[in-house]
């Protein structure tokens, strides 16, 4: 156990030649929330993906609350145990209703009874406020309320960081928000949070380090504070200019 | 049904216009001689249905054995699905049939295994081993139509392998390949006429026999036609139920 619950040492990767990750090293510490931007195609995808072992890095280290990844399985599937995600595309279950997109995980991969998971799966339905819907099939809801069923389904495994690429990219803007706020509410509680998005708002309120990735490095990170209103690098700075207007 | 009606119609039209090229009392049923030869070559019936029962529950398992190193991201497990299927597909069955029913109880023998092969096991083996290629390409093209993010969601709440194919990926890849796999079994059904080149007591192999006898091959093979085809109507009615099933199930 450490105080470090992710750390990104000189990492790099390479889809076939193209050298996707460049020296990425990252610190996140526990009840740290990151938040990384930058154009598409930087890599910020790979770099979270490469966190839960979705992607393979070629070298350089990743740690997981002070496990390295490799090749180990045992080591995979203790971190993948700690580390939640929540995708751009939500990714639920569309032949599970809410409910058993919910208990799957805790009770295959945990050991829990149908009861336990049940009772875990409501409380975090209610945690993000929509315990009415647990009987329904994901295409029945609005795309805020499957993001909403799927970071719910992402906590009954009750991780110790959460993920989330670019979690309300493929909604419609009315409900960009009732995703965010359960995010900040996530943020509060002390969730440590890594968070790939454009949404400058949030991040501002929650953020504790700011990330800008592009061609595959991180060109500029630091607090909120210098980042939005003095970002060193050209590319940094124009960068936020474009999605400052909207 | 249709088209049954109508070829039975053109054949009765066609027996009355010129009676010297039929000779249908070898299966008049009203005859004592007539309804003999129709029982023995319908009792075929049992045979041809449960050797393709069998065979295509074989296929059914083996498909999926050989589709899943398909689906690996490891290049040589991919290249040992594709040997496979390419290999067993290009093998016609009768070539295959004589094997596996003359060859491979030699090969047994050599390994000190006393296992006869007899006429039926011989074309459940040969048909399940032929059907297999081809099952397991419905597998792999059903399974990989499941979008990638489901087996990602399901690593990252911790699911194994086995466990995301069976609670993730098959639930949802099986209304795709179910019909095929439905309509698979058509081919076995056909297939398995060869069995009687073995001497599988089957629908064509008492045809055959009945032929020898009779001297009718006209009449014979005419009613062996009829009964592969009531056969594949029954069971092409079947896939299209399936298929109404499983597109219903995908819209709720
Ligand atoms: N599986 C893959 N194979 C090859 N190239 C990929 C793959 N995934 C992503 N890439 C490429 O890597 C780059 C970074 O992708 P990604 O991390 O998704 O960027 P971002 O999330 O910042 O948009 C892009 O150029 C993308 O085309
Ligand atoms: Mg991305």
């Amino acid at each position: 156990m450490t105080d470090k619950k992710i750390e990104m040492i000189d990492v790099n990767k390479w889809f076939d030649d193209f050298h996707v990750l460049k020296n990425i090293n990252l610190t996140v510490k526990a009840g740290e929330r990151v938040v990384i931007c930058g154009p598409s195609g930087s890599g910020k995808s790979t770099v979270v993906r490469c966190i839960n072992r979705l992607e393979e890095h070629q070298s350089g280290v990743i740690r997981v609350d002070g496990v390295e990844l490799t090749n180990d399985k045992a080591a995979i599937a203790t971190i993948r145990s700690e580390v939640g995600m929540v995708f751009q595309q939500f990714n639920l279950f569309p032949h599970l209703s809410v409910l058993d997109n919910l208990i799957l995980g805790p009770m295959k991969a945990r050991g829990l009874s149908r009861a336990d998971a049940t009772d875990r799966a409501m409380h975090y339905l209610e945690r993000v406020r929509i315990p009415e819907q647990a009987g329904k099939r994901p295409a029945q809801l609005s795309g805020g309320q499957q993001q909403r069923v799927a970071i719910a389904r992402s906590l009954t495994m009750e991780p110790k960081v959460m993920l989330f690429d670019e979690p309300t990219s493929a909604l419609d803007p009315e409900m960009i928000s009732e995703v965010l706020d359960v995010m900040v509410s996530l943020a509060r509680d002390g969730m440590t949070m890594i968070v790939v998005t454009h949404e400058m708002g949030f991040a501002r309120k929650v953020a504790d380090q700011m990330i800008f990735m592009d061609g595959g490095e991180i060109v500029e990170s630091g607090p909120p504070e210098p980042f939005f209103t003095a970002a060193k690098s050209a590319r940094c700075q124009k960068f936020l200019s474009q999605i400052l207007q909207h | 049904m249709k088209i049954l009606l109508a070829l039975l119609t053109l054949l009765f039209l066609s027996s009355c216009a010129s009676s010297d090229i039929w000779g249908w009392y070898v299966i008049d049923p009203t005859t004592k001689n007539g309804w003999i030869n129709i029982k023995f070559l319908i009792n075929g019936m049992g045979n041809t249905i449960l050797v393709s029962l069998i065979a295509a529950g074989f296929s059914i398992a083996l498909g999926l054995l050989v589709a899943l190193p398909a689906l690996s991201h490891r290049r040589w497990l991919r290249i040992i699905n594709r040997i496979y299927v390419e290999f067993v597909r290009s093998i016609p069955l009768l070539p295959m049939l004589f094997w596996v029913f003359y060859g491979l109880p030699i090969i047994f023998k050599s390994m000190g295994l006393d296992i006869p092969i007899d006429p039926f096991w011989g074309a459940v083996i040969t048909l399940a081993l032929s059907d297999s290629a081809f099952t397991a390409e419905i597998y792999r093209s059903g399974i990989q139509s499941i979008a990638r993010g489901q087996t990602e969601a399901a690593r990252t709440i911790g699911l194994s392998y086995a466990q995301t194919m069976r609670y993730v990926i098959l639930p949802q890849a099986i209304r795709r390949i179910l019909p095929p796999l439905a309509n698979q079994f058509i081919y076995i059904v056909k297939m398995s006429a060869f069995a009687s080149v073995i001497g599988m007591q089957e629908l064509t192999r008492r045809a055959n026999e009945l032929v020898v006898s009779e001297y009718r091959p006209l009449e014979l093979y005419t009613f062996l036609i009829l009964e592969y085809l009531v056969l594949v109507l029954i069971i092409s009615a079947g896939v299209r139920w399936l298929e109404r099933r499983m597109g219903a199930d995908e819209r709720n």
